[in-house]
Parts: structure tokens; C-alpha cells; sequence
């Protein structure tokens, strides 16, 4: 037990003196909340558009205002014609051109057939695609007003958002970051710094004194798994006050599952420094081998539902999916365990099997 | 007559196929330093492994401090110390805490550490640097640490592989009065080295060639069996034997 403790001071004292790496440890998970809470959004404002609108009747004016007082477009006005729009498109001035036909109103009331024509900008078929629906959402508004009007039989839709109702972009980005940052810290440091004993030739002295092998691997953990829990603390703090996600669920069952994939993590970490040889394949080996699978498959930032088949299968092997899926349920669902027992025994049964074949890998190099 | 701190029989070390320690006996008596040397191949690093506990042996015998480095070897590593190449030493963590370490890790008393610290500090008249950084330290001070932590816990035997790489010969001579002092002091040192000047300072050298023990003896006897000058020309006769090249 002493030499445990003796052991963990020195990790400590290592990490401290290492004035850089604790910056972005530390800095980190402050800087990437920051990043995607304020200047990353999924959501497109204050986009340009043009409308051309030759009729200019009283129909097409109250459309004309419903767009000009979206917060999403910022209608530039000195277009008249199609030559000037197609101009404006190529020269990616506008991303959007609403185009009403002539004789709108009277399209309107006498054949109940007018014609509006959106023409997007899809050379980001995100933004593209965004806009139209921006814009079909308030044609339909102006839609059901003019309908409630004149139609008997309409049918109402009430639309819930559960869980997000502000669809803030937050929600699905706060345990993505969680999942990212314990990655790197647990997985791709502790290789590092078990791997760093055997570039700097200390591991051999290591090997000869009286310390199990399994003591040297677990107190170089312990010291990661500490700055991993401050990390998500504040994280979840960030989260709450300064984004305003808040936390729905248990904090207490937040934090335990969070400690598992932790455990996860520097288990992944042990077994990377098992196999490597050098600092800087342990880090290729976490930063590529691991990181970015973890940012693709976990389900942060693409669907893994739209996935194929085939990739939805890989998904399963990445720990972060679970993790992911554990946290908005407890975070942004408010589900308590029974929701999530399935998906954190499979966590459980990871580290279980990543724990076994480390030690096994360690066993096997030491003699 | 002196007791026998290391007393090997026939040890032998296969790997699949490749023998890299054949069948080799000797022994080490208390206080003795003993080289052991050998080119670059010939299985020194795989004989200096099993005798640290690190390596289980294929076949033969082997007494380290009296345990048996088949069943004993958590007390072989207790009453070992070990310099490496390297140094052994924590670049980012001071001179005081390096050592505090090290007698952590060997199970010493707080009492115990502090004082060996001080005196340690005392004798190499590194009082006013305990606080700093190793990194800061010259090279021929941070081999006298090094092998000054390598003897910390008092320990039996100690094993120096190769530890005066890359520093001038006046340090060196500097170093080999520290062992001098420490296999007065009655610890036994189990040096290998490539400098064979040094193998002069030592009681007794063996050389292996290619896994096996080609000659034991002291230096004078060597130099006088192979009609050579200098142990340097002793090597080189033997080892010139050699079939095999690299570890």
C-alpha cells in the first residue's frame, strides 16, 4: 500500500510539473464547450436571401413580410430580376431566392393553385436544405391562417418537442464533448505516460524493484481518473450554467456511469501502452485509431440510425456509443437506471474484457 | 573465506530455438566486484535478467542473496538495486524526490529515507541543489545519483548495466571510487561495461561469447593466459570467437 501511495505521488508530481499538458487537459473541456455552445451551431440565422416578386399584390406583400421578419433571413433588396439573382447566387451573395409568379392573389383566391419557387444555394446541402424547410415552415403558417379562413374540414398539428424544446444544438453536443474529452485524457495519457517509463528507461528499474507490475500500471490510472472527474464536473457545470442544459436526471447516476466509462477509457489506455513502443505511436495510435472513430460512430455528431448496416455494426464496438446514449438519457431525458441497465452492462462487460486482455499483454511482455 | 551472493549452475535461457545463455557457472563472493563482460550478443543483458528476477530461466540453477531465481524472486528483487544505461532517474522530478521514491518504493521508513537522503546529499555535496530538478544536474553528477539511489535501500548485490556511457574519464574514475567505497562497505557489484579500462578496476571479469562463459578469472590472470597487455587485447582475442552479433 506504501509503495502505492508512493508511487501515485510521483504520477502526480510528473503531470504537475508538465505545465503545457495540464493546460490543455484543464483547458480543454472549457474550450470545446465554449466552441460548439457559441460559435458552432447547427442552426442557420440571419441567412441572405432575395425575393423576386412581380405581382406585388397585397398576397404576396404579407408573405414578403412574414420572411422579412423571420430571424433567419436577412432579404436583400435590390434584386429585380432573374439575371441579378443568378448573379448573386454565384457570386455566394444570397444563399436563398424566393420567386413568386405573376398574378399571385388572383392565383391564389380564383384557382386555389398558386405557385411559390425556392431556389436554395445546396452547394452545402446542410444550409440548403435548412433554408427551404425555414421557409416552408412559414409558408405553412401563412398556409393555415389563410385555410382556417375559408376550409371546414382542416386537421391541426400540435408539435411537441420532447425533452428539447428550444432544439438547442447543446443538448446532443454536451455528452459528445464528455465522450471526447475522457477519451483523450484517460486513454491517450495514460498510454503516454506508461509508454514515456519504457522510452526513459525507468521502466526497467521499475521491473527490478520490489513494485507488482499491476501497482506501477494502476497508480499511473489514478491520477487521470481524478483530473477526469473535475473535467466532467466541469463540463456539467458549463453545461448548466452557461449554456443552460440542464440535468434532468440523477447527477449521482450521471457521475457513476461517467466513472465507468472513465475506467473504460484507461483500460483502452493500458492496453494501447501495452503495444506500443514509443510515446508517439501510443498517441497515433489513440488519436487516430481511437478519437476518431469515437467522434464518427459514437452517434454525436452523425446519426448512427442513418448509417448502413454494416457501419451500424461497427458502432456497437465503440464504447463512447454507449456512453452517449447513457448520458442524454440521464441528462437530457431524465431516465433513471432502469432505462440504461442494458447499455451499461454492455459498458461494464467492456472494461472487463479490455481489463483481462491488458493485464494478459502485460504479462506477457514483462517475462 | 567469504560467502557467495550469486551462485549460478549450468543456467541456460532458450528462445524457441535460439539458445542466448548456455549452460553457464560461476560465482560472485560477497564484496567482490565482478565484471561481467562480454560483445554485443553474446547474452549478457538475457544472464543479467535472469539473475534480477526478471526472466525465469529455462533450465539450470541460480542463487541470488540466497533466493532462487525460479520461486524467490519478489526477496531477489528486495535485496537488489539497479542502475540502468539510463540512469534510472526522473528528469521532471527533483533530487530529494527521486530519492524519497525510491526508498518508498523498497519499502523503507520515512525515518530511514530522510536520513540516508541527507546523508546522501552530504556526501555528494548536493545539499544546496535538493530541491531542483535532476534535469538541471551534469551528467557525471547524475551517475553518481543515480548509482548513490541504486545502493539507497542498502542492498546486497548491486547490478550496474553498463552505467558509464557517455561521460569523460575523470567522472568515470570518480564513479569507480564510489564502487570501490560501496563493495568496501561489503555490497557486491555486478558490473557490465564496454570500457575495458575498467575492467581492470574490477576483482574478477568473465567474458561471454556467444551464451557461453569463455573466461573467468582476475584481470592479471586473464592478461597472463592470453599473453596480452591490457584486458582490452584480452577481449579482443576471445571475442573475436564470436559467431553472433547482436542482442
Amino acid at each position: 500500500m506504501e509503495q502505492f501511495l508512493v508511487f501515485v505521488k510521483k504520477e502526480c508530481l510528473h503531470i504537475l510539473r508538465d505545465r503545457r499538458t495540464l493546460f490543455i487537459l484543464f483547458g480543454m473541456p472549457i474550450v470545446q464547450i465554449v466552441i460548439f455552445g457559441f460559435a458552432l451551431s447547427n442552426e442557420v440565422k440571419n441567412s441572405t436571401i432575395a425575393i423576386l416578386d412581380p405581382s406585388k399584390d397585397a398576397a404576396s406583400l404579407q408573405l414578403t413580410e412574414r420572411f422579412e421578419a423571420s430571424k433567419y433571413f436577412d432579404i436583400q433588396k435590390n434584386l429585380n430580376t432573374i439575371g441579378d439573382i443568378e448573379k448573386s447566387f454565384r457570386e455566394g451573395k444570397i444563399k436563398m431566392a424566393i420567386v413568386f409568379p405573376e398574378n399571385f392573389r388572383e392565383d391564389l383566391l380564383h384557382t386555389n393553385k398558386a405557385q411559390i419557387q425556392f431556389i436554395s444555394d445546396a452547394s452545402d446541402p446542410n444550409i440548403g436544405t435548412t433554408l427551404i424547410n425555414y421557409a416552408n415552415a412559414i409558408l405553412g403558417d401563412y398556409q393555415n391562417e389563410l385555410s382556417g379562413q375559408n376550409l371546414p374540414y382542416t386537421i391541426k398539428t400540435e408539435v411537441r418537442m420532447l425533452y428539447n424544446p428550444q432544439l438547442k444544438a447543446a443538448f446532443n453536443f454536451v455528452p459528445g464533448v464528455m465522450a471526447m474529452v475522457l477519451m483523450l485524457v484517460c486513454t491517450m495519457m495514460t498510454s503516454i505516460s506508461i509508454v514515456k517509463e519504457k522510452e526513459m528507461g525507468t521502466m526497467e528499474v521499475l521491473l527490478v524493484s520490489p513494485l507488482r507490475p499491476i501497482l506501477m500500471v494502476v497508480s499511473k490510472a489514478i491520477p487521470y481518473l481524478f483530473l477526469s472527474i473535475i473535467n466532467i464536473s466541469t463540463i456539467l457545470l458549463l453545461s448548466v450554467y452557461v449554456l443552460e442544459v440542464p440535468i434532468q436526471g440523477s447527477l449521482f447516476l450521471l457521475m457513476a456511469e461517467s466513472t465507468l466509462f472513465i475506467i473504460t477509457s484507461l483500460a483502452l489506455g493500458l492496453l494501447i501502452s501495452a503495444g506500443a513502443a514509443s510515446q508517439q505511436t501510443a498517441m497515433f495510435i489513440s488519436l487516430v485509431g481511437l478519437f476518431m472513430p469515437t467522434l464518427v460512430f459514437s452517434g454525436f455528431m452523425f446519426p448512427i440510425d442513418n448509417m448502413p448496416i454494416p457501419l451500424q455494426v461497427i458502432s456497437n464496438v465503440v464504447p463512447a456509443k454507449w456512453f452517449f446514449y447513457i448520458v442524454k438519457s440521464i441528462m437530457i431525458k431524465g431516465l433513471g437506471f432502469k432505462a440504461i441497465w442494458k447499455e451499461t452492462l454492455i459498458l461494464f462487460g467492456m472494461t472487463i474484457f479490455l481489463l483481462a486482455i491488458s493485464i494478459k499483454k502485460f504479462k506477457i511482455r514483462l517475462s | 573465506m567469504k560467502a557467495k551472493v550469486i551462485e549460478v549452475k549450468n543456467l541456460t535461457k532458450r528462445f524457441g530455438d535460439f539458445t542466448a545463455v548456455d549452460h553457464i557457472s560461476f560465482d560472485v563472493k560477497q564484496g567482490e566486484i565482478f565484471g561481467f563482460l562480454g560483445a554485443n550478443g553474446a547474452g549478457k543483458t538475457t544472464a543479467m535478467r535472469m539473475l534480477c528476477g526478471l526472466s525465469l530461466p529455462t533450465s539450470g540453477e541460480a542463487l541470488v542473496a540466497g533466493f532462487n531465481v525460479f520461486t524467490e524472486t519478489e526477496s531477489i528483487k528486495k535485496s537488489i538495486g539497479y542502475m540502468s544505461q539510463k540512469f534510472s532517474l526522473y528528469e521532471d522530478l527533483t533530487i530529494k524526490e527521486n530519492m524519497q521514491f525510491y526508498g518508498g518504493i523498497y519499502g523503507m521508513t520515512d525515518i530511514a529515507i530522510k536520513e540516508k537522503t541527507q546523508f546522501i546529499l552530504h556526501h555528494l555535496h548536493l545539499e544546496p541543489e535538493q530541491n531542483k530538478l535532476v534535469k538541471s544536474l551534469p551528467l557525471g553528477w547524475k551517475q553518481k545519483l543515480s548509482f548513490s539511489i541504486a545502493v539507497f535501500h542498502n542492498p546486497a548485490i548491486v547490478f550496474l548495466d553498463e552505467p558509464t556511457g557517455g561521460v569523460d574519464p575523470i567522472t568515470r574514475r570518480e564513479f569507480w571510487e564510489m564502487i570501490y567505497q560501496a563493495a568496501q562497505d561489503g555490497t557486491t557489484v555486478f558490473v557490465t561495461t564496454h570500457y575495458m579500462d575498467e575492467a581492470e578496476y574490477c576483482d574478477r571479469v568473465s567474458i561471454m561469447v556467444d551464451g557461453k562463459i569463455d573466461a573467468l578469472d582476475t584481470p592479471s590472470a586473464l592478461k597472463s593466459s592470453n599473453n596480452a597487455e591490457s584486458m582490452e587485447e584480452v577481449f579482443i582475442a576471445l571475442a573475436r570467437k564470436a559467431t553472433r552479433s547482436a542482442d
